[in-house]
């Protein structure tokens, strides 16, 4: 058992340390609208799904017909994300004209937008499924969806007797770099302080002249570019795709926004990246099959002892 | 306390809100009906189940499937299941995600026991509910001191760790599930085999039962502990309302009616599978709570029937209904958040008057209403 | 692209099939009352890709049948379970009552054959299924139960004997995910090498997962002689993917749930190529003469697309049907007596089955991904690895 453990330990840490990074990335949507609605955005997962689409769709587009390496590369996945962040961030923003807004229009009870989200959800899984997939990709709608190599799976480095890819490295510098720039502008701007405002105290934000619709849409917009992000990192690692990945991803996410402590955007980071660790460490002693047990378990665990999470809620405290 | 600048509403909107005015006159008028008359109806609804299966129905109700066959499941079942779910989140405001948990528990004690043990039916069916309302009780003293969403989060886990601990504890054949399952002992001279009819009415009967416990709790003390939690848990407990003992006592009992439709179910089907129990399951009970009108049992049952037979009706459909049925969740909800058929009691609560206008003092950072934001 | 049209083809045919079997006449019909024979199976849901080539097949057989304008033309009825037992269920009590089907091809999979085999059962409704291979089904008792393809107690060791006669690996890692029938595999593969002094370690992981990457460190810690995968296409594609791209080299095998050409498609051409891929089923790749070939000919003809997993099966198991309809048997009892003790001559295979409704020959096919697409290398006991 120990020595499994000890041949295990560091290539399954590189392994979490990957999709950790994507449970971040998505879980950061899932936070921002829970701090400013209070709202559990069921359909962010499906927000994910397009942005992940949209990456292969340009990639299609494209041609690329070989991995790239260096420039090439680099200003490829520029693009990608780019496009993906556009495409996610727009479907988040429309998602939220079309079954968020109206609920709050009408004061409905907070439950109803959870049906909502969920509504959307699965109209979103089928509508791929059923039209998208089959009629832009050609391909059928239920089953994977192969993404052309991109990049190479060259050992970088190694540590220990764990080999480092180039594949992801990439996916866990993107991710963290991403997060920066979304951290620095909740932090510095002024929409930042808007979002901030909205969620500290949404009557006071109003008094001082913040456009709660505003605020409401661009947090959608910014969390919907972070999945779409995710989703091109997800495409470029994982390389196929289906009209319902988005479903435990989701899940699992959600699950890391909660153990960082929901509403926190680096709460998010922690809870994203602990998660895949987690998952993957207990997986040497238990087994993968029981990976998503284990993931809950932890959860469990961390909110009794720490009722909001490892960071604490509050988007408001993004700044300190 | 409008933050949100007030729109005029559309077309659409209005004439749907004239729609929704026809249900909500059908409730006014109930509340002012005479004893009586709520008696006829309570026969008429109970005659119309009774007959239901009859051929006529069927070829209208379901022309590509077995109708009894529905009836008993999904239609019978979801109800059973709709009417525990309630409880929880429509009586007593707390969200749960993992339903289907108890949903499994009452299925795989009932199964595991029979087929393992030879245990006879009745005393398996008590202690599969038992059993259920035992996991209730452990699933709720550590977590139901966290609060909605938390809780919502924390009760997805539970049912994703009931189905992933069936599908890798061999003891309870793991993936491969449980078969045979032997049905129940005959009752009044009626066999119970194949022919789904007899368990149309097995569950039928349950229904009734679980219709009028639910009833008399959510008359008596507890019921209205629940509602003091549900609409402001701190005033409730300031009041001397120990709110964690009835929360836990919701989610026990919630448990029961769900581990009862569970093991009604499995003593049907023959094989049950841990793929009997997926989340969206849970999504979709919740579905059909919310899509009625949470707390209100006519609603609660309406909306479990809707959400159980529409997607049966429409087979024809084939590819679409679940689309289909994705966009109807997000339209009703956007037209009548508050259910098809919502409590009376719960939509003047939500008219404001009572409750809303105090909570604005209360920074929204501390309160845990059930808004998502409130503007009237 | 053919795939598509061949998704959407069978979408509007399942509709269209619905739409006749509630009520309006059947079509087709030659001279007398059409009889009617069910198939179920998964047409639309996520495993569909394996239960539409043996529809097709069953149609295709069906046809031929009703194009000679017989005395007691053939209806299949087609019934959409989307392989889940709720559903098969009360399908299954619409096939036998409303319907009135006089015999069944399917279900297909395992899990809703232990639902429906005791509605069928009680019927008296004759089944032949072309693809459920759970071992348990035959355990029952049940007399009106058939299938064509071997179970995975015989696939199971035929893919690690194979194995072991062209590797002879020390140790071998055997994985699965949770669904039943992978499960199922994986157990038979694992047992079949221990008894034959391999070393075996395992593991498991969730069905939706897509992250494989603490399955991965386990094989590369264990560096085993072979990977053994029992399951679908969908999860043994990405796997395999995962496994090449981490460096294992080993040889990577599955049985019939994934051999499809998405595996090919879903690990990338070059991590699929020289795995290898056990199955019951005898699938005409590059047959050029023979029966089989004329079958691909006919078959590419009806559904323009090449005959994929099962599809002979399910022509094999529509033509014992047919046979029996033929031979003047036109009720649900008769037809099971002759197709108990039918012989074939199938596409397939030589068919005949054992008294507890089993196949007669038990034969495994090897197959292996060369130049990015399957073919056949032969019987699992003759094949060699080229």
């Amino acid at each position: 058992m120990f020595d499994d453990f000890v041949q295990q330990f560091l290539p399954s840490t590189v392994g979490g340390l990957a999709i950790g990074a994507i449970y971040a990335l998505v879980a950061l949507g899932y936070t921002m609208v829970y701090g400013v609605l209070r709202l559990i955005n069921f359909a962010h997962s499906e927000i994910f799904m397009i942005g992940s689409f949209a990456a292969l769709f340009v990639i299609l587009s494209v041609g690329v017909t070989a991995p790239l390496t260096g420039v090439a590369l680099l200003g490829f996945l520029l693009l990608l994300m780019v496009v993906a962040a556009a495409v996610s961030g727009g479907a988040a923003v429309l998602l939220e004209v079309v079954a968020y807004r109206p609920l709050r229009r009408r004061g409905a009870p907070r439950l109803a937008a959870l049906i909502s989200a969920i509504g959307a959800s699965l109209f979103l899984q089928e509508l791929f499924a059923l039209f998208v997939i089959p009629d832009v990709f050609d391909r059928p709608g239920r089953i994977d969806t192969a993404v052309p190599r991109i990049v190479d799976r060259d050992v970088l480095f190694s540590i220990g007797n764990a080999d480092v890819r180039t594949d992801q490295v990439i996916v866990v510098i993107a991710a963290v770099v991403v997060m920066i720039l979304l951290d620095q502008t909740v932090a510095r701007t002024r929409i930042g302080r808007g979002i901030r405002a909205a969620a500290q105290d949404p009557e006071a934000a109003v008094l001082m002249g913040v456009n709660i619709d505003t605020v409401v849409r661009l947090t959608f917009l910014l969390g919907g570019a972070m999945a779409g992000v995710a989703g091109v990192l997800y495409a470029m690692e994982f390389e196929n795709l289906r009209f319902n990945i988005g479903f435990i991803l989701g899940i699992k996410a959600f699950t890391a926004a909660v153990l960082g402590g929901i509403g926190n955007i680096r709460g998010a980071l922690i809870g994203g990246v602990g998660l895949g660790l987690v998952e993957n460490w207990g997986a040497i002693f238990f087994g993968s099959q029981w990976k998503d047990v284990i993931a809950f378990v932890i959860l469990v665990v961390v909110l009794l002892f720490r009722p909001t999470g490892i960071l604490g809620e509050s988007l408001q405290k993004a700044r300190a | 306390m409008s933050h949100y600048a007030k729109t005029e509403p559309g077309v659409l909107t209005r004439s749907l809100t004239a729609a929704g005015r026809v249900p909500d006159g059908v409730r006014d008028w109930w509340a002012g009906a005479s004893r009586w008359q709520r008696w006829g109806i309570y026969g008429l609804a109970l005659l119309l189940a009774i007959i239901a299966p009859h051929p006529i129905i069927a070829s209208f109700m379901s022309p590509f499937t077995d109708w009894t066959s529905l009836l008993f499941n999904p239609i019978g079942t979801f109800v059973l299941l709709a009417i525990g779910l309630n409880i929880v989140v429509g009586q007593a405001g707390l969200l749960d995600l993992g339903f289907v948990a108890f949903y499994a528990i009452g299925a795989y004690t009932l199964a595991y026991l029979g087929t393992a043990h030879g245990f006879p039916f009745w005393p398996t069916l008590i202690m599969a509910i038992f059993l259920a309302a035992v996991s209730g009780v452990i699933l709720g003293s550590p977590t139901l001191r966290l609060r909605g969403d938390y809780l919502a989060i924390v009760t997805l886990g539970f049912g994703e760790i009931v189905r992933i601990t069936a599908v890798n504890t061999d003891e309870i054949g793991g993936s491969r599930g449980i078969t045979p399952i032997p049905h129940p002992p005959n009752l009044f001279g009626v066999e119970f085999l194949l022919d789904p009819l007899p368990y149309y009415y097995l569950i039928l009967a349950m229904i009734i039962l679980a219709i009028v416990f639910s009833l008399r709790l959510e008359r008596s003390r507890v019921g209205r502990a629940w509602t003091a939690i549900r609409e402001d848990e701190d005033a409730a407990e300031l009041m001397g309302v120990p709110t964690f003992r009835f929360k836990l006592l919701a989610f026990a009992i919630g448990a029961m009616v769900g581990g009862l439709a569970g093991s009604v179910f499995a003593s049907k089907v023959i094989f049950i599978a841990p793929t009997n129990f997926p989340f969206i399951l849970s999504a979709t009970i919740l579905a059909a709570v919310l899509l009625g009108g949470a707390g209100n049992l006519p609603g609660v049952i309406l909306g479990a029937f809707l959400v159980a037979w529409l997607p049966e009706r429409f087979r024809g459909f084939a590819d679409y209904r679940i689309l289909v049925f994705g966009a109807a969740l997000v339209l009703t909800m956007a037209l009548r958040p508050q259910g098809l058929l919502p409590s009376r009691q719960r939509s003047a609560e939500l008219k404001g008057g009572t409750g809303g206008g105090t909570k604005t003092a209360v920074s929204r950072r501390d309160r845990d209403d059930d808004t998502v934001e409130v503007s009237r | 692209m053919s795939r598509k049209r061949m998704v959407a083809t069978a979408a509007m045919l399942a509709g269209a099939l619905m739409l006749t079997a509630c009520g309006s006449s059947p079509t087709g019909s030659g001279g007398g009352a059409a009889l009617k024979i069910g198939f179920m199976g998964d047409l639309t849901g996520e495993n569909s890709g394996i239960v539409i080539p043996p529809r097709n097949g069953a149609k295709l057989a069906v046809d031929e049948y009703n194009a000679t304008n017989p005395e007691t033309p053939i209806e299949l009825v087609v019934y959409d379970s989307q392989g889940n037992p709720d559903q098969a269920v009360p399908l299954t009590q619409q096939a036998v009552q409303q319907d009135q089907i006089v015999g069944m091809i399917g279900p297909a999979f395992s899990g809703e054959s232990k639902a429906v085999g005791p509605i069928l059962e009680q019927a008296k409704i004759p089944s032949v299924s072309a693809s459920a291979t759970n071992p348990g089904l035959a355990q029952n008792g049940w007399v009106y139960w058939h299938r064509i393809v071997a179970n995975d107690n015989d696939q199971g060791p035929g893919i690690a004997e194979f194995l072991i006669r062209a590797e002879s690996p020390d140790n071998a890692f055997v994985i699965s995910d949770d669904q039943e029938y992978s499960v199922g595999l994986a157990d038979a593969v694992a047992q079949d090498f221990e008894a034959k002094g391999v070393t075996v370690e395992r593991d498991q992981f969730a069905q939706a997962a897509s992250d494989y990457s603490s399955t991965i460190s386990k094989v590369t810690a264990a560096n085993p002689g072979v990977v053994v995968y029992g399951g679908y296409y969908a999860q043994a594609g990405r796997l395999l993917k995962q496994l090449r791209d981490a460096g294992v080299t080993a040889v990577f095998a599955s049985g019939d749930g994934s051999l499809d050409p998405g595996i090919i498609s879903g690990a990338g051409a070059s991590a699929a190529e020289g795995a290898v891929l056990a199955c019951p089923c005898n699938i005409p790749f590059g047959a050029t003469t023979g029966p089989l070939a004329e079958f691909s000919e006919r078959y590419r003809a009806a559904f323009d697309t090449d005959p994929a997993i099962y599809a002979t099966e399910g022509y094999d198991a529509a033509t014992l049907f047919v046979d029996a309809v033929k031979a003047g048997n036109t009720t649900p009892d008769a037809i099971n007596t002759y197709i108990s003790g039918a012989m074939l001559d199938g596409v397939s295979k030589k068919i005949a089955f054992k008294p507890n409704g089993e196949p007669d020959v038990n034969a495994i096919f090897i197959y292996q991904v060369k130049d990015g697409s399957l073919t056949l290398l032969g019987p699992s006991t003759e094949a060699t690895l080229g």
